[in-house]
């Protein structure tokens, strides 16, 4: 993929994002003068410079080349300083091939303001509140994600798969854990929750 | 070219950002508008207008602020010894720390309520819950000290606590971790079916404010995580949060978040009255301490209590289970006392039970099996609507008495502004960082004063300059009378600011104490005149009767004390002036100084080891001559034959 032109059309929509949080009366988080009121900049924990503690999750997913679509999303659904909070969190990280297997076009479409909300209860359904070990997740028939829906957990020999997500590798967080997963998964529709 | 479409759509974004948010700058500069600093600057020498009593967690304490400065006013000692204030170190104190488990001289104290009357804050009381080993205390608001604990029997994580009924009939207590009651020696793994909640309704007297265990209802083994009280239609009902109705004995973290839904429990104590005076309770044998503090004596007594009266938990029309999501934690009923909020803490909704529903779903028998013989109501029949994707973690919700909810979120740290009723979110603004539980003065009342909302945060960051890896914790201050919520102020806090209850000042100032009368003192050991002052020796006790006044001891001169003697200083301090309290501490004494109030009387003990002549001091400064108010001990030896003798100016 053309990851300038992504890159462009990344910042277009986050920038279209923005101002039309202004209106919605979303989050006043995202954008604040600074103390000096000349530049823009996020606020909140995510945003704290901190190079002696473990990384968070969000620092993890950010730190990785395999996870800038993630990140954009992440950042396009404004759920930064989620990511940071004491948690614990575990949170399922599809990989940018994971992204790039969905169907053409789909990706493009969540990073649309209009379906912040859908982006955001897609990655929502990513995180658990909670922090457990690929192993220890073996104890599970499934998983209360952050977006009120629950997921299910398989086990194959010695893969655990969350959905239809297979966990490929993990990585300790300070704030929980990060779980990398070869398939985005996607919420199931409502009323299907139980 | 792919450059020129970078630079262009960069360029088109500043612009768009430029325009539309023009007006952001007013609306969001927040605590950098200069109005915020008005709004929190209170002139040197002028009130605040409300008085915030936020507990300190882990500390054991209470402390009281002023809103909307934010500046602390005085930390109140009532579960931790506090050496400053002699709070459980003095002969007087030590009792208000005793339990079934001996001297405990420190506990987590929770959640402060005011003490109410007709569903409004009469600024009589604060109550506040030890945690740890189970307790309530309650704070006289004439004179801001604890004066009365009492320990809660067959409950352990005293947690869905201190929180008050429409006219302060009751004040509760509910266990967190169930456990076997009565005590037993059995296996954890029986857990299930064999460990019991209890929900504890404690009475208080309305002339004097004493509290007494009433009776007990016995619930099944789930936790018990936080209650709050109907008022209005709803008054004579009292509605506890439950998690872990997996009753899970291990690992809860996973095994006490199977079940979609756990459960608000509605208790109608009316009823619970009712079956009492009908006898339909068994006395259970117990062993819990009840302490009093006594103003005219100044002394606390501990009494040991054995036993309480027990109701089961599926009498019928006792209890019933209102299905609520995800594991709740705030259980939190609006003004009118129709809606019962539940605060799912791994949700991102709220979901909003409707009284009224309620009372027609038990009429209609509209019922989804039971627990323990305790009727669940169907779910639906019970919902009044749901405040969807409010936010990440919702934790607790206090309302302004105009028609809106504020909820915090722990999760997406955050404070959300929704409308009673139609459910939407109005604002939203973070919290900085990861907030527990807010305030509104009054919000738990019938009349909130909505003018602020204070929001206590569990985590604190950069916000403040850093003192090493403990930094201070702290609460945020929001102005809440406008559309859109606003940050005035971060003030620090002592401990974990856990939770809060908030007044107006004018409803305590007149009533708050300025001394105490000397004529009333009616301690055992009191020297309310210079004409009573003495030492007495009885065997190798040794009492001082000794009183203080500016800028002197009477006596400041002792002979005749011998090591191994144990000496009791029972100190008076005669000002009957405002603001004089005079301290005294002693070299080597194995305890805290005093500090006494006007016409109040202390007693420290000292065991001199050394022979020698030993110095005592005033340790407050009082007056201009406080340097001079010392005096000295002479301490001879154990086979010393000399007689006890004392004076002043001799």
């Amino acid at each position: 993929m053309n990851n300038n032109f992504y890159r462009t059309g990344l910042i277009i929509i986050l920038c279209l994002g923005l101002c039309s949080a202004c209106k919605n009366e979303v989050r006043t988080d995202e954008v604040q003068p600074s103390s000096d009121g000349e530049d823009v900049t996020k606020t909140g924990q995510a945003f704290i410079k901190d190079d002696t503690s473990t990384p968070t999750v969000l620092d993890i997913a950010i730190g990785s080349d395999d996870h800038t679509t993630l990140v954009a999303a992440v950042s396009a659904a404004g759920l930064e300083n989620s990511l940071v909070n004491a948690g614990p969190l575990m949170v399922f990280a599809p990989t940018n091939a994971a992204f790039d297997a969905l169907p053409t076009g789909t990706v493009e479409d969540l990073m649309k303001p209009e379906n912040k909300t859908t982006l955001s209860n897609i990655l929502t359904y990513h995180v658990t509140p909670g922090k457990y070990s690929k192993e220890f997740l073996k104890k599970f028939t499934k998983l209360g994600q952050a977006n009120n829906q629950n997921v299910m957990i398989k086990v194959e020999g010695d893969d655990v798969y969350v959905g239809e997500a297979k966990i490929i590798a993990s990585i300790q967080a300070g704030n929980g854990i990060v779980h990398v997963i070869d398939k985005v998964m996607l919420p199931p529709s409502e009323e299907k929750n139980n | 070219m792919k450059k020129i479409i970078y630079s262009s759509a960069v360029m088109l974004c500043s612009l768009i950002l430029f325009l539309s948010c023009g007006d952001r700058d007013s609306e969001n500069k927040g605590a950098l508008a200069s109005s915020a600093a008005e709004k929190v600057y209170v002139a040197p020498g002028e009130y605040d207008e409300f008085y915030a009593f936020i507990s300190g967690g882990f500390s054991g304490q209470l402390s009281v602020y002023g809103i909307p400065s934010g500046r602390l006013f005085k930390v109140i000692p009532v579960f931790s010894q506090d050496a400053e204030k002699a709070w459980g170190y003095n002969e007087e104190t030590k009792p208000m720390l005793q339990t079934s488990h001996g001297f405990v001289p420190w506990d987590d104290s929770h959640h402060p309520d005011i003490s109410q009357t007709n569903g409004e804050l009469d600024g009589r009381y604060v109550f506040i819950n030890g945690n740890n080993t189970p307790r309530i205390a309650k704070i006289d608001l004439s004179v801001f000290e604890t004066t009365e604990i009492i320990e809660i029997p067959n409950c352990a994580g005293n947690h869905s606590s201190a929180f008050v009924t429409e006219n302060t009939e009751y004040v509760v207590a509910g266990t967190r971790f169930s456990v076997p009651i009565p005590q037993a020696d059995i296996s954890i793994k029986d857990y299930k079916g064999n460990f019991k909640g209890s929900l504890s309704f404690i009475s208080v007297d309305p002339e004097d404010g004493g509290m007494d265990l009433s009776f007990q209802i016995l619930m099944p083994g789930f936790d018990y995580d936080l209650a709050h009280p109907g008022r209005g239609a709803s008054h004579g009902w009292m509605f506890f949060s439950t998690y872990n109705s997996e009753e899970a004995s291990t690992l809860l973290e996973v095994n006490a978040s199977q079940n979609d839904k756990d459960f608000i429990a509605a208790v109608n104590w009316k009823k619970a009255e009712e079956y009492i005076k009908e006898g339909k309770f068994t006395t259970m044998p117990a062993n819990y301490a009840h302490n009093v503090y006594d103003e005219h004596t100044h002394t606390a007594t501990s009494t040991m209590k054995k036993e309480v009266r027990v109701l089961d938990g599926s009498l019928p029309g006792l209890v019933y289970l209102l299905p609520t999501p995800k594991s709740p934690h705030g259980c939190d009923v609006d003004p009118t006392g129709e809606y019962i909020v539940g605060n799912g803490k791994l949700s991102a909704d709220l979901t909003v039970h409707s009284f009224k529903k309620m009372i027609s779903a038990i009429e209609n028998e509209q019922f989804d099996g039971e627990a323990y013989g305790i009727p669940i109501l169907k779910f639906e029949e019970v919902l009044a609507g749901t405040v969807k994707q409010a936010g990440l973690g919702p934790l607790h919700t206090e309302f302004d008495g105009k028609g809106n909810g504020y909820t915090t979120f722990f999760i997406s740290s955050e404070v959300v502004k929704w409308k009673v009723g139609s459910w939407e979110v109005l604002d939203r603004q973070p919290c900085y960082y990861s907030v527990g539980h807010l305030m509104i003065p009054g919000g738990n009342s019938r009349k909130p004063f909505g003018k602020y909302v204070v929001a206590m945060n569990k985590i604190t960051k950069d916000r403040y300059l850093p003192t090493g890896p403990e930094v201070t914790q702290s609460a945020q201050l929001y102005d809440i009378t406008g559309e859109k919520m606003e940050l005035l102020l971060d003030f620090p806090t002592i401990g974990e600011p856990h939770y809060a209850a908030g007044i107006p000042a004018e409803l305590i100032t007149e009533r708050s104490r300025k001394i105490f009368n000397l004529t009333e003192n009616k301690h055992k050991y009191a020297a309310t005149t210079d004409a009573d002052v003495k030492v007495v020796r009885d065997g190798k006790e040794v009492h001082v009767y000794m009183t203080m006044i500016r800028s002197h001891f009477n006596p400041d001169n002792i002979e005749g004390i011998k090591v191994g003697d144990k000496v009791y200083f029972h100190v008076t301090n005669l000002e009957q002036d405002y603001d004089v309290p005079h301290g005294i501490s002693m070299i080597g004494a194995n305890t805290s100084e005093l500090l006494i109030m006007p016409g109040q009387t202390e007693t420290f003990v000292w065991e001199p080891k050394q022979v020698g002549v030993w110095p005592f001091y005033c340790t407050d400064f009082c007056s201009a001559l406080h340097q001079e108010m010392q005096g000295y001990v002479r301490v001879s030896p154990e086979t010393s034959n000399l007689e006890l003798s004392w004076g002043l100016g001799d």
